[in-house]
């Protein structure tokens, strides 16, 4: 089994250097796109792969660089960001890839800013991620010594500067234009599209902004081609992917398996299971803004249409795990508290209600709640609701509420009726 | 006023930024690094450094949670209060600490050692719960560990 992101990553051990990393092929395919492809053929190759964003959207890749103006005429000035901001809960993914081969990172930026013309670029990184920052800095300055960074690179017309940005916090920094807002030095609040950062971005200039599992895949792709690329995965959608479980499971951990491995196989085989005692309740597929699915959906392939299908999304693909000795209404409230927390406050159905609904599950949780509040979270399910924000917080947020109340319907009446949390 | 060594970092960010202003988390987090925390004196320099109002610096400085806008003791432990921590138990060493320190969330020891603030999400949930303390990564804890970690911060 092909393992492209993780082959050169060796659990506690630092990553390769960049010689290290030429020496097994590294910066082979941005030598080759600057200077024999051309930007077009660069972004053919990505669309033609399929590759889907892995931040979460799953939006195509290719597609995204392609509304990205190109040409005598397009703005001089161009960015790509890559989103290593990583604060979705339950998610530590891009962490594997930031401190396991940031080389592979850098590389695949030089390619993707290559073919979107941008001359700088910033990796945003969440500020938690100490070891990751050390060595994307070292990384990056034996990239500007070896001349894959700054002017003229390999002494082609190209240039391309790289910083790194890391952040103050807040889950909003992870929406891409709340993102864009914090490295303009403003608060992370979202912006409206369009126009959409690809027009206009980063201080009003074109920007592309890619998760850090999407860039890596980017050097792979242009040295094995599209076609490689999709045979990768099990189901069509191309590529293979970083899982990651969490929760009461035997060995939490993160693997690359192909895109499209079932659930059952990442849970049972690779985590190896629930903890002994323990039953499989609920599963969030995706990170914590995602639904709810549960033991019968173990079949399912964890690709963006198959988790479509079922009523959830694949999210970041890493999956948190609800054992049946935690109580699924503790945990919601736990979740809706994040949630209502990191509301910017921008608009009014996430900023006042996300609070209501934290408050509601509380109460259910201490004892005190009634029946009619199971019908004010079904309300609030679906007033917040895609459509009615700026952003994917609150319709993200209410997702693992609404499939709680759907399959975990008894527990919260049980609360109810006993006025008390069985749990405890 | 910025001292000389925070206005240096500065001088040196502003570099990288199309406007000054652009500049204004950068500034909080070199004035954090040399003064521990962000004090209203702290905003009144950074906006006369970058040339807008207290009300814009302090806008932006409400905002992110990594920014303290009150003082804060000398070491800073931030818990885990995320989903995977709370499957896997951070109340125990949240209670765990409160009986060491006699702080919750949100508070800090009479001796200014320890504060102990919530954090969404450290990104390590394969080894929940976790916590962090300045720079320094804490993971799979158990409410026995809490001592031994806790010794090492004087």
């Amino acid at each position: 089994m092909e393992k492209p992101l993780t082959q050169h990553i060796k659990p506690n051990e630092p990553p390769m250097s960049l010689n290290e990393y030429e020496k097994v092929g590294g910066y082979k395919a941005m030598q080759r796109a600057l200077k024999e492809l051309q930007p077009k053929d660069v972004l053919k190759i990505i669309s033609d792969s399929n590759l889907r964003g892995r931040g979460g959207a799953g939006f195509p890749t290719g597609m995204k660089w392609s509304f990205v103006p190109m040409g005598d005429n397009a703005p001089k000035e161009k960015y790509l960001v890559c989103n290593a901001d990583e604060m979705e809960p339950g998610t530590f993914k891009d962490r594997l890839l930031l401190e396991g081969n940031p080389h592979q990172l850098i590389e695949g930026m030089i390619i993707a800013a290559f073919a979107i013309q941008a001359n700088k670029g910033y990796i945003f990184l969440r500020w938690a991620y100490k070891t990751a920052a050390e060595l994307i800095l070292k990384s990056i300055a034996e990239a500007y010594n070896a001349g894959y960074l700054g002017k003229n690179i390999l002494g082609t017309s190209y240039s391309f500067d790289l910083y790194l940005h890391t952040s103050v916090g807040r889950y909003m920094c992870g929406e891409e234009t709340g993102l864009l807002n914090a490295l303009e030095g403003k608060r992370a609040t979202p912006r409206a599209k369009p126009p959409f950062p690809q027009v206009s971005g980063l201080f009003g200039k074109p920007t592309i902004v890619n998760n850090v599992e999407t860039l890596s895949f980017v050097p792979h792709i242009v040295n094995n081609g599209a076609e490689w690329f999709k045979k990768l995965s099990l189901t069509g959608e191309g590529g293979t992917k970083i899982y990651g479980v969490s929760g009461k499971v035997k060995n939490p951990n993160t693997w690359e398996l192909p895109l499209g491995t079932t659930m059952r196989e990442i849970i049972f085989e690779h985590a190896g299971g629930m903890r002994d005692g323990l039953k499989l309740k609920g599963i969030l597929p995706g990170g914590a803004s995602t639904d709810f699915l549960t033991e019968e959906h173990l079949d399912v392939n964890m690709d963006f249409t198959s988790v479509g299908k079922v009523g959830s999304r694949l999210g970041t693909g890493t999956l948190i795990i609800l054992d049946d000795k935690t109580c699924p209404v503790g945990m919601l409230h736990n979740l809706e508290h994040f949630f209502a927390q990191e509301s910017c406050g921008w608009c009014t159905p996430c900023r006042d209600g996300l609070p209501w609904v934290e408050k509601i599950l509380l109460s259910i949780e201490e004892g005190d709640g009634r029946m009619e509040d199971l019908d004010l979270l079904a309300y609030h399910s679906k007033e917040l609701g895609p459509g009615r924000t700026f952003c994917a917080l609150a319709p993200g947020a209410v997702e693992p509420l609404q499939s709680s109340l759907k399959y975990f319907r008894e527990d919260y009446e049980m609360h109810i009726k006993n006025k008390r949390c069985p749990w405890r | 006023m910025l001292k000389t060594e925070e206005q240096k970092e500065l001088e040196e960010e502003l570099k990288l930024v199309p406007y000054k202003k652009a500049a204004t988390i950068e500034a909080l987090k070199v004035v954090q690094k040399h003064r521990g925390w962000v004090s209203d004196e702290g905003i009144k320099d950074i906006a006369e450094f970058l040339e807008i109002t207290p009300d814009e610096v302090d806008g932006v400085a409400t905002f992110y949670n990594m920014v303290f806008r009150r003082e804060v003791g000398r070491h800073v432990i931030l818990l885990c209060d995320s989903v995977s921590c709370y499957i896997l138990g951070y109340r125990k060493i949240q209670e765990e600490i409160n009986k060491k320190l006699k702080i919750n969330f949100g508070e800090t020891t009479s001796d200014g050692r320890f504060t102990m603030l919530p954090i969404p999400c450290l990104g390590t949930c394969d080894h929940a719960p976790a916590l962090m303390i300045d720079n320094d990564l804490h993971r799979d804890l158990d409410s026995d560990k809490i001592d031994s970690i806790l010794e090492a911060y004087k």
